[in-house]
């Protein structure tokens, strides 16, 4: 099997040892009906209506969504149209806090007795992926075991982001709930085997999570090189089972699932609680960040302003939702916190290195994981040629940026491929 | 809080830039340049100088007319100008070196729109140029190493592949004796250009290249592969191999010019390609052709090939669906 290409990062996970605290009960949270990829929630509460820690407060008939709860106990005092940092817009519930935290009464552990109802409730707690692309929970679990068997259940613990701790904070605080989370899944829909996927830079991770599941045949603890993007799903895929997820497939149709380490143990979480997802764990680092740099558990809809007044991180010049290598950057700070964030991270310093000429040193070829070649794909953009963009199968681009790091003229790469990608029609 | 910075991901970038590889090339470069001045003297100093200042002042001067971004500071066409300096004789007249500068820089690079558009490498281009232009300085005059110390008339001889082979009898048997020892072929007391006699000095600098990641070993030990494979098959004779390995322009441009960027395939398929060209090219112009050395053509004659082989030794992508053909 050979190794994809990747590249090394400093890794900057200084926040490994911090262990998770709780962030101070915001005043007021923004809560957006849009915190996915998918269909929007519609909002099913109104202004002034009071609303209590858990109760849902938007959902939807739509397949590709997952319903959304009230993350504090409070009033509802606006619906407004909200912008989001990735350029959508949606509705979004403004809740002032009554500071009493009031648990909804409806909170109960669901009953789960087989696949639909582990789904079913999967759907009910509002779990979409945790580790940064959002995809709704129920969503993956909900498969058709005649047409494509799982025969693997891959968790993805890599973090191969710089920063990011958020993950490796949940294996070695809460390894019950991981290792209980991927027993449920694998018993109720049957997938005999499970790899839990670590990077070699987390031995205390690895070794926690061997011992604990030394009596478990159907759990293998693997260690994977740290290289990134090696947590990318198709890359993880391959590295743990050597299966290729090819163009236009799903990691189901070569029989794995791949799921967040957090989303597996939020799944168990969920179903002694009955708590939906409500808060989750951030990891907040950056150069930025002047004190209490940390992992917190922070209600969904707490401004990312408050993040950063509490971290001494209010005079950063860059802000990122995620990682640095894909995290999105923050327009204003006004935005909230959603399902999908595991990181804020802030910088002192927002501007990239000039570009200059391409030297055609091959570098973007030799980094890309998938073997593209992105100063091609360049050329054919500008040249806007459509059929070579489709030859050079831009569409295979997970926009990693593997590209634009090593470019030493600093090119835009990745930012081109996904330019390049809108231009092809699709089917 | 307004006034943060938007950009599309990622956020940051690896500590290389155009200006830090060219710096590789330039340090890699130096040992072979000092070890042409040792041999040649000060004028071999003199000739490399006056390179490398026109090269960068005919850059800094089309980059102003042709309003465009200055672009000096990339150190590229300093590169280009010690290259150019180092293949050239020591005995070559100022205005030649000068001329040469304007065909690499003017001609080759900023007509076909400066760094990473030119089609052939500038100095290779230039050098050939001058060859056919200014022959009689180019490849009759070749200064022997150490002759500039006591005359002022730098005394004047063939280099190791314009001269002939000595051959005499023993006791019956007819032997071939190089007419340089392969020691003096490896530390460069021989004629020939400033900066390809010292072999050893450029394999420290290619080795130096490919250790901090700049050039791929790919080209170079195809190049060299190649050439001394043929070269033992046609002689078969170990010594002559490794006498056409050390000669002539062999090593500076196995490692220095049959690697630069812009010219050659980007992909380790293409590289290998482009090597092998480079060696049959050049074991078949010195063996077969009228031309002692065939190094330079060889590198343009694969320049010029370099778009195709990029096209023939594309990646192919992890997990790529062969294109379903179109029109049904």
């Amino acid at each position: 099997m050979n190794k994809l290409n990747g590249i090394k990062l400093r890794h900057d996970k200084g926040t490994k040892d911090c262990e998770t605290a709780d962030f101070p009960l915001p005043k007021s949270v923004v809560v957006p009906m849009s915190q996915h990829m998918g269909a929007p929630c519609g909002c099913i509460v109104k202004k002034g209506d009071t609303v209590k820690v858990g109760q849902k407060i938007g959902d939807t008939d739509a397949f590709m969504s997952a319903p959304i709860h009230s993350p504090v106990s409070g009033t509802v005092t606006d619906i407004t149209d909200f912008l989001l940092a990735n350029g959508a817009s949606c509705e979004a519930v403004i809740i002032e806090s009554d500071g009493e935290q009031t648990v909804c009464p409806d909170i109960a552990p669901p009953e789960i007795t087989d696949s639909q109802s582990l789904i079913a409730a999967v759907r009910e707690s509002g779990l979409t992926g945790l580790g940064g692309a959002g995809f709704p929970t129920h969503i993956k679990l909900n498969y058709d075991a005649v047409k494509t068997p799982v025969d693997t259940l891959i968790i993805n613990a890599a973090e191969c982001e710089p920063y990011i701790t958020s993950d490796y904070r949940e294996m070695l605080e809460s390894p019950t709930d991981v290792i209980e989370g991927i027993l449920m899944v694998q018993k109720y829909l049957g997938i005999p085997l499970c790899k839990l996927c670590i990077e070699d830079n987390k031995p205390e991770a690895i070794s926690l999570m061997k011992s604990k599941t030394e009596d478990l045949k159907s759990i293998d603890v693997v260690t994977l090189r740290s290289s990134y993007p090696q947590g990318a799903e198709k890359v993880i895929v391959y590295s743990a089972t050597g299966r290729i997820v090819a163009e236009g497939e799903l990691p189901i149709h070569q029989g794995v699932i791949v799921m967040n380490v957090s989303t597996v143990a939020s799944i168990y979480r969920y179903s002694r609680t009955g708590m939906p997802l409500v808060s989750r764990r951030i990891t907040v680092a950056g150069d930025a960040v002047a004190k209490n740099a940390g992992n917190y558990f922070v209600p969904i809809g707490t401004r990312v302003s408050e993040i950063l007044e509490y971290c001494g991180a209010s005079d950063a010049k860059k802000v990122l939702y995620g990682g640095p290598m894909m995290g999105i950057c923050l327009y204003d700070t006004e935005q909230p916190i959603i399902k999908n964030n595991n990181a804020i991270l802030a910088f002192k310093e927002g501007k990239m290195p000039e570009t200059t000429a391409c030297i055609r040193c091959g570098k973007c070829v030799r980094t890309c994981p998938f073997n593209l070649m992105p100063v091609a794909i360049e050329n054919a953009y500008k040249a806007n040629d459509v059929e070579e963009l489709k030859r050079l199968k831009v569409m295979l681009c997970m926009n990693c940026g593997c590209c634009s790091y090593a470019c030493p003229a600093h090119r835009p790469l990745a930012e081109i491929n996904q330019l390049a990608k809108a231009l092809i029609p699709r089917k | 809080m307004k006034g943060l910075f938007v950009s599309p991901s990622p956020h940051r970038a690896a500590d290389n830039s155009t200006a830090k590889i060219m710096l590789m090339v330039i340090i890699a470069l130096i040992p072979a340049a000092m070890a042409g001045c040792v041999f040649f003297g000060p004028r071999a100093a003199l000739v490399m100088s006056v390179c490398i200042v026109s090269c960068v002042v005919f850059e800094a001067l089309c980059r102003i007319i042709m309003k465009k971004e200055q672009t000096v500071s990339d150190l590229s066409a300093i590169v280009t100008g010690l290259l150019l300096g180092m293949n050239l004789p020591a005995s070559v007249p100022v205005y030649v070196a000068v001329i040469g500068s304007f065909v690499a820089i003017v001609i080759v690079k900023q007509l076909f729109g400066g760094i990473g558009q030119n089609f052939a490498n500038p100095a290779i281009a230039a050098r050939i140029v001058l060859m056919l232009s200014f022959t009689s300085y180019m490849s009759n005059n070749w200064v022997v190493p150490y002759w500039y110390s006591d005359v002022v008339d730098a005394k004047t001889g063939a280099t190791p592949l314009a001269a002939e082979w000595l051959t005499y009898t023993e006791n019956g048997a007819a032997y071939k004796m190089a007419p340089f020892t392969l020691g003096e072929m490896f530390f460069g007391e021989t004629g020939g250009c400033i900066g390809e006699t010292c072999a050893a000095a450029l394999i420290v600098g290619g080795i130096f290249l490919i250790i901090v990641r700049v050039i791929s070993p790919a080209t170079p030990v195809a190049f060299i592969g190649s050439f001394a494979l043929l070269t033992f098959l046609y002689t078969g004779s170990g010594v002559e191999t490794l006498y056409g390995v050390l000669a002539g322009g062999l090593l500076i441009g196995a490692f220095f010019m049959a690697t630069d960027y812009a010219t050659t395939p980007l992909t380790a398929k293409g590289k290998i390609i482009f090597g092998i060209g480079c060696g049959v090219i050049t074991f078949v112009i010195r063996t077969f052709g009228s031309y002692p050395e065939g190094v330079s053509f060889s590198i343009l004659i694969m320049n010029l090939l370099t778009p195709y082989i990029d096209r023939l030794t594309r990646t192919v992508p992890f997990g790529a669906k062969k294109a379903e053909r179109s029109g049904n």
